[in-house]
């Protein structure tokens, strides 16, 4: 697992957390079954507090990505992999409409659009 | 959750100063900061807790019971680190613990000379030829040995180099890997609570004006800095204080989300340091005179 905390960011650090750790469930870096560090000894790793591992581990029980179980320890969940797809498509989908709005910001076209991605695609498959 | 601290209602009246009403808590497994300008008061409660100030009024807690009908069990589980290590200059450390380690039915030795060996502390060299980083940490070294569950520190990094600080902070943090440990610190170097704590509570003029999770207060305060046009008597209301200059005015909101609406994107919005938080706060203690 790699967390990388920014404290100049405007994004919350909790939020930084949670995302790191659901991007790399998603790209299949943590599988399924693999144990996440205590609460404690994140805090402790990545010099914040107790309090927002916390509650980055809540935000990631709470969306089904990690299970804790008394004890033992946190565990990447085990993942419906259709609902896993299902949110990639969704975040590109996301990346998607900033890219039109921007676009329609700037006058670019529909079909001069679609030509940068031909050849970022191509560019790519290459 | 248990609660290892709950100060309820304390208060304390000196004449020229007075703690009024101070209640915070402070959960069993965490740090918390107490911050605020010099006179602030942190002292004065820190002293009223470990009962070497009388209080007038208010409870004290220490693990679910009051602080002085208990205060001998209290004070077995508490390390307490001092501001000024007041010791016998003269002796050595390795004399000094042997002063202090019978008074603790649970002193462990092991502990002591691991954190020696690992503070680099020299047992036999008279106290009063310390500099101060190895004073504090022959003071750290003393209150963490008999397994005290409670740290009571008060300003424990002012006077310190900054690597030294940090290396405190660090021990600290490990500390804290245990969750029965709490932590209690006080100190004016906001960056040192803004680096450990999980708590803050900030004392101004012998008040508390909050007390409440790090990520709270960082979510919650905002400076604010934007054109003078943006501040009449109606916006203004919407800040702890503002101070405007030529080109500009500089903020301090506690209510970012409510500020964000009414001044919409015009205005330029970062995040708020303790510094910055103490500071406009001294503002407006100012302003009400």
């Amino acid at each position: 697992m790699k967390i990388i905390i920014s404290n100049a960011s405007s994004e919350p650090i909790y939020e930084q957390i949670s995302r790191q750790v659901k991007t790399q469930i998603i790209s299949g870096d943590l599988q399924e079954g693999d144990g996440l560090p205590s609460i404690r000894k994140l805090a402790k790793e990545l010099y914040i507090s107790v309090i927002t591992t916390k509650r980055a581990y809540e935000e990631l029980e709470k969306e089904g990505f990690i299970d804790t179980v008394g004890g033992k320890g946190t565990f990447v969940a085990v993942q419906n992999k259709e609902l896993l797809r299902e949110k990639k498509m969704k975040s590109i989908e996301d990346m998607m409409g900033k890219i039109v709005l921007e676009a329609h910001k700037l006058g670019v076209t529909h079909a001069e659009l679609k030509e940068m991605l031909d050849i970022l695609f191509d560019s790519k498959e290459n | 959750m248990s609660n290892t601290l709950e100060i309820s209602n304390l208060s304390k009246n000196y004449g020229d100063f007075q703690l009024k009403d101070v209640s915070f808590t402070l959960p069993t497994g965490y740090i918390m900061g107490l911050i605020g300008p010099n006179g602030a008061g942190k002292t004065t409660v820190i002293k009223t807790i470990m009962n070497l100030v009388m209080k007038d009024k208010g409870e004290v807690q220490l693990f679910g019971k009051d602080h002085r009908d208990f205060e001998i069990e209290a004070k077995k589980r508490i390390g307490f680190v001092y501001d000024t290590p007041n010791y016998y200059e003269h002796l050595s450390l390795k004399r000094l613990k042997n002063v202090i380690a019978p008074f603790y039915d649970r002193w462990d030795e092991n502990i002591f000379m691991d954190l020696v060996g690992r503070f680099e502390i020299p047992l036999n060299k008279p106290l009063k030829k310390f500099s101060k980083g190895m004073a504090m940490k022959s003071s750290i070294a003393l209150a963490l040995s008999h397994h005290a569950e409670f740290i009571v520190m008060d300003e424990p990094t002012s006077g310190l180099d900054p690597v030294v600080r940090r290396e405190m902070l660090d021990f600290l943090r490990n500390l804290m890997e245990d969750e029965k440990k709490s932590i209690l610190f006080s100190s004016h170097i906001t960056t040192d609570i803004e680096q450990v704590a999980d708590y803050i509570t900030f004392m101004h003029k012998g008040k508390v004006v909050f007390s409440k999770t790090k990520d709270a207060v960082r979510e919650q305060y905002a400076l604010v800095k934007g054109g003078n046009e943006l501040i009449n008597e109606a916006t203004k209301q919407h800040f702890v204080a503002v101070r405007t200059g030529a080109y500009g005015f500089e903020g301090l909101t506690d209510d970012v989300s409510q500020t964000k609406k009414i001044l919409s994107n015009s205005a330029i919005y970062e995040k708020a340091t303790l510094e910055d938080i103490m500071f406009f706060n001294n503002i407006k203690t100012k302003a009400e005179g």
